[in-house]
């Protein structure tokens, strides 16, 4: 068991012909993830790396029976891919892609809801199962099978974090990058529900970063759902007020989103958070043996 | 992106949103003619630095009079200069241009703003009767002064929401239905010009009985701007940071700081938490820089320029994980950077670098740096390269 992808997941890559989708095409497929086809308008009939391309996500879809799709494509035309990835029925959307307007991704969440799609993104490193499914631009090497789940709203540093985790000997059940732009498909309190539901997820680690409220919803929701054990680190404590560091996300404006307020809520809801990002693993590795002992690590 | 208050009042005027009659001037003599163009006789003029920042008043950027030559007088004193206000930092912001106003009385002073509520994927309008104040500073101590109404994207703000928000700051029927009216049309244009924040501080009912937006803040969804292109137009450098503009134009995504440590790292999320990181170990981060989760050395290479050219940088330490991209190319690229900038006439040696690398082929890129005859520090964690970069100024 894993979240969302595992081995039996079959995958089409929209913009699969660009520069972005056929290099990350070669390294999925390098880790084994099962990439069953492509979409380039146009294109159709081509392959890449071996996988045949196709004009449209439905021809990909009947031809494939792919149930999920990972997005390259350029911001402008990111919004009409998802819509032709939920209209062809696939149920699990990941939207790599940064810069679409905020706007459209409003309209798109309310729509995909509607529809039970899972949408993962935008602006994110994507999702793995370790050693099964990698759906994404993230390096597969650093990541560790085991039982650790991890939700980010960061790409580099959830590398970081995985790397820690791994050299601990902790490893992964799933890890989701959920992305930093202000509107996003999948926040913290949906990866959340999974990993608590998830069998082999015995403890979960949550990235967050200053800008909105995402980390005081997962507070909120851990405190009444979570019985797993969570660690958290937020980046940017040292960040100034309305200033936007990097993510369209992150940018302290009013009282809420500073990192501070993040940390009491979690603490509060009787979550670990790490003081550094230097010890995010080592953080894990404490609270990971103080609630199962050193025995589990003979399961990791 | 942020735009100047006659920006968004040009907005305004489109989507009906009352105003007060005003001309934009760049010289005292056209303030003077403008002045004389506006007068009249039970009106006063308001004179408004045009700055991206709030506060204005505090700093010294509003003046009101009644004398046109005042407003000659007033206008060539603040222009060319830089404008201190709370919200600006030390260095202010330069005053290009100056908007002259005719303005009657006021009567009462709201609050309205609108912004997107990105936890309910809904668009949420925000009044209170606290106008002209520190919205910020209201919201802290009289939360319940504070009026919230939600709406979609979809629908926009209806009659029925916007009318039982503006009852809210004034029970007259009819003044709620002119304000009503203002937040209608806010909606559409936050809507229709893909904006981040509309926000009118105060908005005044007069003494004449008219609603008017005396002053103007607009931030537009920079992601959007490429189906905007005469607002993005609107773009104004001056404004800005200039290493900020300067790290723009080449991609980079760059913020100054108050601290001596320059920090070039991969990534939004590392490079927040290398800042972090370097506080904790004591130090002041100067920047935070991203140079992008696929550096490469031209990238690289600029990222250092901006560095080294800030005479605030006491020592630089470079944080890279190398996922996709290689730490061996990455170690070339630093030293391949160092070698142009030192070309270029910049003493690259005089400030020192620490170097943290990990990911792939890190061992490789290690040893690059290590065998190189330019004295660079290398780290193998990110706390060691943290105390390392603190250690190097103390």
């Amino acid at each position: 068991m894993s979240v969302l992808v595992n081995r039996d997941t079959k995958v089409i890559v929209q913009g699969i012909t660009g520069a972005h989708g056929s290099f990350h095409t070669e390294k999925m497929l390098e880790y084994g993830t099962r990439i069953v086809g492509g979409v380039t308008p146009g294109k159709g009939g081509q392959s890449i790396c071996g996988v045949p391309v196709f004009n449209s996500v439905k021809e990909a879809v009947n031809a494939t029976q792919a149930t999920a799709s990972v997005i390259y494509v350029p911001a402008k035309f990111a919004m009409a891919a998802i819509v032709e990835a939920g209209e062809a029925g696939i149920e699990l959307i990941i939207c790599i892609t940064e810069g679409i307007p905020a706007l459209d991704m409003v309209k798109i969440i309310h729509w995909v809801r509607e529809k039970n799609i899972v949408l993962i993104g935008p602006n994110c490193p994507g999702i793995i199962t370790p050693d099964e499914c990698k759906v994404g631009i993230m390096p597969g090497y650093i990541h560790k099978k085991g039982p650790i789940g991890l939700v980010s709203r960061s790409g580099t540093l959830t590398y970081e974090a995985v790397w820690q985790l791994t050299q601990l000997g902790l490893g992964q059940s799933t890890c989701i990058g959920i992305g930093g732009d202000p509107v996003i498909g999948t926040n913290f309190v949906d990866a959340l529900k999974l990993f608590e539901k998830d069998p082999e997820t015995e403890a979960i680690v949550m990235i967050g970063e200053i800008g909105g409220s995402g980390e005081e919803e997962a507070a909120e929701f851990i405190r009444n759902n979570v019985t797993k054990p969570v660690v958290a680190f937020i980046a940017g404590g040292t960040a100034p007020s309305g200033k936007r560091m990097g993510h369209a996300g992150a940018i302290i404006s009013g009282g809420s989103g500073k990192a501070v307020d993040k940390i009491r809520s979690l603490e509060e809801a009787g979550v670990t958070v790490a003081p550094s990002p230097a010890v995010i693993g080592r953080t894990m590795e404490k609270v990971y043996q103080a609630r199962y002992g050193q025995k589990s690590r003979s399961r990791i | 992106m942020n735009i100047h208050e006659y920006q968004a009042k040009e907005l305004f005027k489109r989507y009906g949103i009352p105003f007060h009659n005003g001309i934009v001037v760049r010289t005292a003599d056209e303030a003077f003619k403008a002045a004389q163009e506006l007068y009249d006789p039970i009106r006063q003029f308001a004179i408004k630095a045009q700055v991206h920042a709030g506060g204005r008043g505090k700093g010294g950027g509003i003046k009101m009079t009644s004398d046109a030559n005042e407003v000659k007088a007033f206008t060539g004193k603040i222009l060319g200069k830089q404008l201190v206000t709370p919200q600006t930092g030390p260095e202010g912001k330069p005053v290009d241009c100056v908007l002259i106003e005719s303005t009657s009385e006021i009567d009462i002073e709201y609050y309205a703003s609108i912004v997107l509520d990105r936890s309910v994927y809904k668009l949420c309008l925000i009044v209170s009767r606290q106008g002209g104040m520190d919205i910020e500073e209201v919201a802290h101590k009289e939360p319940e002064k504070i009026i919230k109404q939600h709406f979609d994207l979809e629908q926009g703000l209806s009659d029925k929401d916007a009318l039982s928000a503006a009852l809210q700051l004034n029970e007259n029927k009819e003044l709620a239905e002119k304000i009503a009216k203002v937040f209608q049309a806010m909606a559409k244009l936050f809507i229709e010009q893909d904006c981040s924040l509309i926000e009118i501080n105060p908005l005044a009912l007069m003494k004449n009985g008219r609603i008017i937006a005396i002053d103007a803040k607009i931030n537009l969804d920079d992601n959007a701007l490429y189906r905007h292109q005469e607002t993005a137009s609107w773009y104004d450098p001056a404004q800005e940071d200039p290493r900020e503009v300067d790290a723009r134009k080449i991609d980079l995504s760059y913020v100054g700081l108050d601290g001596n440590i320059g920090c070039i790292v991969n990534g939004a999320g590392l490079a927040m938490a290398t800042m972090d990181i370097i506080k904790y170990a004591g130090g002041e981060p100067a920047n935070f820089l991203d140079v992008g989760g696929g550096a490469n050395k031209e990238k690289v290479t600029a990222a250092f320029k901006i560095l080294l050219r800030d005479p605030k940088v006491k020592a630089i330490l470079v944080n890279i994980f190398g996922g996709i991209m290689r730490c061996d190319v990455v170690a070339e690229g630093i030293l391949a950077a160092m070698d142009d900038l030192e070309k270029s006439g910049l003493d690259v040696s005089k400030i020192p670098l620490v170097v943290r690398l990990e990911g792939t082929n890190v061992e490789k890129g290690r040893q690059i740096l290590e065998n190189s005859s330019r004295k660079i520090i290398t780290a193998a964690s990110f706390e060691e390269a943290a105390r390392k970069v603190v250690g190097a100024i103390a």
